[in-house]
């Protein structure tokens, strides 16, 4: 009897590709999609992007920023990535790294002031020394941490001289001085030294292991962190989730929505509707109306929801908030419009809709910040709706940025709606004529 | 002008042939019984009218104008035999639903609802959810969301499906108010009775063609002539009565002979044959053939098969 239910069981199963789609290859989409974004299967830590800023142009600061250029974690530069066949742009100051920290493109930039050669670090906290600026963007609460924990790795690698030079002072201070013949060792240690180092320099090789790295104030070099972004904002993840979670469930109501129309054709509606007035170009766009508006009053309790309680500053960024809100709203809806015209049931709309709108929401960062990505899913995430959209929304509530910059942002989630507004018009013809 | 003119219309998908070359014209106030088998090509025909099949060759005009043109369409209800509603909305979103697909608008608008609601006595129960209506009260208000613009010619797909007997006659109410009202009416059934009681003229389709189209009287005359039927049912079933029936130009369905006689006279020998063969007759019936003969006549077929 029993193994006459499983039979059935396996049989019914067998004969339904929604469940077979949702207890296979989901799971399997998923594994391997949180698989790639931790770096089970290339990379591993995700590099932190890092703008460096050389104030001092000393010899120390010099090796500090080759050090930082070459350190694996980071991903470091100088200077704005030259367009084709223009000249490279002028490196970058403590002015125009804060800005471009501000407008998203590095969490982090570290500025080596001026001064920092003639006393880069101290072995006790509180000792003389100019303190390596961090400008950060709070968005990305690790960060700051990285560049910090770095830079005390590189200074150590990358100037073993000036390490061991102090460490002599400390010791002759310490001692009551040294012979002349210990200094003289002692110089034509560090000389020796300097050589080495000046040689790995010139070869570009890779720093040495770390020996230990120290926090920003007692570490051997003094690191002091200002947020550049997000320092006044009392909830700072809150836009970030609010669009986040919000577009992965504004897909889901879309392709129920669009669902509707699957409903119509098995009810025979569909058929009575378009023997009537109404053609399928017209019936599709009132149906796109419906879950543009409808997606637009989700996004809209969603975020006077994050205002009330997460304390969001929702009205002092209205436009911004209603010019994203309808760019996502749209390009979701004919998203949703798109699905139901490719499926055949309701039971296969489900099963599709949540393979691609689980997987979409994975890489586009609805479940896992984009900025903690390795840089290839980073790229991948933007085959989707929902990191145009986090996007948008963080710079509208996160960089306090103007309408107008959000251009990229709304040109393709509305490009991408009309796209698939007429792939999906395209789709519904085998509903219009037989 | 006529309002349905069907001209030598063909309709393939891929290797089958649903409609082969059906020429039909269906003059004004008429009611045409369209009748025959399942896979007959009764619906393909009627999806044809409404402009819903694009024929292969051949054309199907609505008062002069092509089918799928929004002049005819504008001209045409039709009531599919699936329940095409709402479930979720009252009869009277419904209706209103469908009126402005229609195009409808305002007073013209309010009162096609009102006239509907009436029509199909649903006016007690327009704030019912669709889903919670009975079968029958759900047939009602599904064909009067097809007549919502009065339209001057409705399409009826076997609009009794499923319902119960009293329903069953506020149906055929329904239809007979507007067939006086003087709308053009092609109506689909399986059920004879309701053929012969609305129609005045039938149309019967067989393999994609008309096979037969007249008056109830006027088909049964083509096929039988003047002759009548007479129904012999048996005390017992016996062996051998259905080759005795046959010797006699009869058959024998259900334990009953059936055979077809020009005169009254004709009987008595049929009863002389019967006792003879040792058959003991417990009832003969005569009477005049009707559609259900003249289906079984011309398709071989029950139309219910």
């Amino acid at each position: 009897m029993i193994a006459a239910i499983v039979r059935n069981g396996f049989r019914a199963l067998r004969r339904d590709r929604g469940a077979l789609i949702l207890s296979f290859i989901l799971p399997i989409a998923f594994f391997t999609i949180f698989g790639v974004i931790f770096g089970g299967m290339h990379d591993t830590t995700p590099r932190v992007r890092l703008l460096v800023v050389d104030e001092d142009r000393s010899e120390a600061s010099g090796r500090l920023v080759r050090g930082l250029l070459r350190e694996p974690s980071l991903n470091g530069s100088t200077r704005p990535e030259a367009r084709k066949g223009e000249p490279a742009p002028p490196e970058y100051t403590a002015a125009t790294a804060e800005t471009a920290v501000q407008q998203g493109d590095a969490p982090a930039a570290l500025i080596i002031p001026r001064g920092f050669g003639a006393s880069p670090m101290a072995f006790a906290p509180g000792g003389e020394r100019k303190a390596l600026r961090i400008l950060h963007d709070s968005s990305d609460p690790v960060a700051a941490q990285v560049v910090a924990g770095m830079a005390q790795k590189v200074v150590m690698t990358s100037m073993p001289d000036t390490m061991a030079d102090l460490g002599m002072k400390y010791f002759a201070q310490a001692s009551g001085g040294l012979t002349p013949e210990q200094r003289k060792s002692v110089e034509s240690g560090l000389s020796q030294l300097r050589g080495q180092m000046r040689e790995r320099d010139q070869a570009g090789g890779a720093p040495a292991a770390a020996a230990g790295s120290g926090d920003n104030g007692g570490g051997l070099v003094a690191i002091e962190v200002r947020d550049v972004v997000g320092e006044k904002k009392r909830s700072p993840m809150v836009a970030f989730y609010a669009a986040g979670i919000g577009v992965m469930f504004l897909m889901f109501t879309a392709s129920a929505a669009g669902g509707s129309l699957l409903d119509e054709a098995e009810s025979g509606a569909l058929d009575r509707i378009l023997s009537g007035r109404v053609s399928m170009t017209t019936l599709l766009a009132g149906k796109m109306a419906y879950c543009t508006l409808l997606a637009c009053a989700q996004l809209t309790l969603m975020f006077l929801w994050a205002a009330a309680v997460f304390h969001l500053d929702l009205f002092t960024h209205l436009p911004g908030f209603f010019v994203m809100t309808v760019a996502t709203a749209f390009a979701v809806a004919s998203f949703g419009m798109l699905l139901a015209s490719l499926a055949n049931t309701r039971a296969q709309l489900g099963a599709i809709s949540t393979l691609i709108i689980l997987t979409m929401s994975a890489i586009g960062g609805s479940m896992f910040p984009r900025f903690l990505m390795p840089e290839g899913m980073k790229k991948v995430g933007l085959m989707t709706f929902n990191a145009w959209a986090i996007d948008g929304y963080t710079k509208v509530f996160w960089r306090d940025e103007p309408v107008s910059h959000l251009g990229p942002q709304v040109a393709v989630l509305i490009g991408a709606g009309m796209v698939l507004f007429l792939l999906a018009r395209r789709f519904a013809r085998r509903w219009e004529y037989a | 002008m006529v309002p349905l003119e069907i001209d030598s219309v063909v309709k393939r998908f891929g290797e089958l042939t649903a409609v082969a070359g059906v020429s039909l014209e269906v003059r004004e106030r008429a009611c045409l019984g369209l009748l025959g088998p399942n896979g007959a090509g009764k619906s393909t025909l009627i999806r044809s009218i409404i402009g819903r099949v694009r024929p292969d060759s051949g054309s199907v005009r609505i008062f002069g104008q092509p089918a799928n043109s929004a002049a005819a369409r504008a001209e045409i209800g039709w009531v599919p035999q699936d329940l095409a509603l709402y479930g979720l909305l009252t009869c009277r979103e419904n209706l209103d639903a469908f009126g402005r697909y229609q195009g409808l608008r305002g007073k013209a608008l309010r009162d096609a609802i009102h006239w509907c609601l009436d029509w199909a006595a649903l006016a007690d129960r327009a704030g019912a959810t669709a889903k919670t209506l009975s079968g029958g009260l759900r047939r009602r208000l599904n064909m009067a969301a097809g007549l919502i613009h009065r339209p001057r010619i409705v399409l009826l797909d076997e609009p009794t499906v499923g319902v119960d007997p009293q329903s069953r006659n506020r149906i055929f109410e329904m239809v007979e108010a507007l067939r006086n009202g003087g709308t053009t009416i092609i109506y689909t059934t399986h059920y004879m009775e309701e053929a012969e009681r609305l129609c005045d003229s039938i149309a019967i389709i067989d393999h994609g063609r008309v096979i037969a189209r007249g008056t109830k009287e006027e088909l049964v005359t083509q096929s039988f002539g003047g002759r009548s039927d007479v129904a012999m049912r048996f005390v017992a079933t016996v062996p051998g009565i259905a080759v005795w029936a046959a010797s006699r130009g009869g058959t024998v369905q259900d334990g009953t002979a059936h055979f077809s006689v020009d005169r009254a006279a004709e009987i008595a020998p049929l009863l002389d044959g019967a006792a003879e063969g040792g058959y003991e007759v417990a009832e003969v019936t005569v009477r005049r053939p009707n559609l259900e003969s003249v289906f079984l006549q011309l398709t071989g077929r029950e139309l219910r098969q």
